[in-house]
């Protein structure tokens, strides 16, 4: 995404870029973030998301 | 992102869905309630259920912000729509039945009816048309009424006042375990509502209920692993508060929309369909905005709408007392096309999730 002011452009993949309101996050350039009718809620992490993953996939695997 | 992360991954579904099969027969009956739309549209979309065991069961709770929203309220928009003022609202909320007629059916009789994507839409119209009348009707969770609150707070034009039908998801959470034969094990807490509200509200869940009860994303995976966390729960006899979605969901949620939402709103009782009145579960625009709200500004107020017309079976669907297909008007005079119920008409619905996936089921 990039920013001016309360609005910034946000890429919804496929090239689909939307105007959204950022002035619920406080989110910078380069940034993940959940949109929700024309709003950003929450910035997603990335290496969170990540992490999670590995947590699951451990969490599996400890009890086979 | 979230595909290159394999949040999809058929491989790890089956790997945890063995785990749930594994840890069934010590949980024994689980049954889960999720009160999201969109964790229906997973479920279902997907499948999931087909991957559970026997004695597993997940029901839709009252998750469709659209379908609760009480027929009063909708015969107030449409009110507003038959006094010349525009009336702008999110699309599925068109063709929620009132009591004598629908938002679309208003607009097909002459008044002027327009969709918009989000509230800030609404704003833009209302400046660019300044000498007519506008409302925003604001339906939604927690989720949409950071935006709404957005807006009222951000000196919005003269013309233009808020309808405001917000809902809050843990009242109605917790009214679901008051309803005795229908019994639950687990909640799946709603991953985009906690995105706003945090963990707290939920606490409650497993202290006050013994209730597991588990935050969840809406990939499929997000949705198993979740289930697989309450069954793990049950067969151990806890009841803990979890967090299946932390890479959305912080334990303190969105300080800056919770403050929005104080500042915009006060909270009081509201009426949901199906549901009756329950006591903390709607959000009003404080007395400073008054000029902004379009029930004192326009003089708008129904106490009593008809909720559920006689043959339809929403307000047992609502709250997961029975299954879409257990309706008698289930896609015999009740489609996605011609909808007769509030849950065949929105894309959150119960009924319409189940119409439109039925065919990926069978």
């Amino acid at each position: 995404m990039n920013l001016q002011g309360e609005k910034a452009n946000v890429d919804f993949g496929q090239g689909v870029l939307r105007e959204v309101n950022v002035s619920l996050v406080e989110a910078k350039v380069g940034d993940y973030v959940l949109v929700h009718a024309g709003y950003a809620i929450q910035i997603i992490e990335e290496e969170e998301a990540k992490e999670t993953l590995n947590l699951w996939n451990s969490i599996l695997e400890a009890g086979q | 992102m979230a595909e290159n992360l394999k949040f999809r991954n058929p491989q790890l579904a089956q790997n945890i869905a063995a785990k749930i099969r594994s840890l069934a027969p010590k949980a024994g009956k689980t049954k889960i309630c999720h009160v999201c739309g969109t964790h229906e549209w997973t479920i279902t979309h997907f499948g999931l259920r087909s991957l559970l065991p026997n004695g597993v069961e997940v029901i839709a709770g009252p998750g469709c912000p659209v379908c609760i929203v009480p027929a009063a309220e909708i015969d107030e928009a449409v009110q507003l729509a038959k006094m010349d003022v525009v009336v702008t609202c999110f699309g599925d909320v068109l063709r929620v039945p009132g009591s004598q007629m629908s938002l679309l059916e208003a607009k097909a009789s002459g008044a002027d009816v327009r969709i918009v994507y989000a509230v800030s839409d609404a704003v833009e119209m209302a400046k660019r048309e300044p000498n007519k009348p506008f409302a925003f009707f604001a339906v939604g969770f927690e989720t949409t009424a950071p935006s709404t609150a957005v807006e009222a707070l951000n000196n919005p034009p003269k013309n233009l006042s808020f309808l405001v039908s917000h809902r809050l998801i843990p009242p109605a959470m917790e009214l679901l375990l008051g309803v005795g034969d229908l019994q639950i094990d687990g909640f799946i807490a709603p991953g985009h509502v906690s995105a706003i509200i945090g963990l707290k509200p939920y606490e409650l869940f497993p202290r006050v209920y013994r209730m597991p009860t588990v935050v969840a994303g809406f990939e499929p995976i997000d949705v198993l692993m979740s289930i697989y966390m309450i069954v793990k729960q049950q067969a151990e006899g806890k009841a803990r508060l979890e967090n299946e979605y932390p890479r959305v969901v912080k334990p303190e949620g969105n300080l800056k929309a919770q403050e929005m939402i104080k500042a915009a709103f006060t909270v009081t009782a509201g009426n949901w369909r199906g549901i009756g009145r329950l006591p903390d579960s709607a959000l009003q625009l404080r007395e400073a905005f008054a000029d902004h709200d379009a029930r004192l500004k326009h003089g708008v107020h129904v106490e009593q709408g008809k909720d559920i017309l006689l043959g339809c079976e929403c307000h047992l669907v609502i709250i997961g007392k029975i299954r879409p297909n257990e309706c008698p008007m289930f896609l015999k005079g009740c489609s996605p096309e011609k909808p007769v119920g509030a849950c065949m008409v929105s894309n959150e619905g119960t009924c319409r999730v189940w119409a439109k996936n039925v065919a990926v089921q069978a």
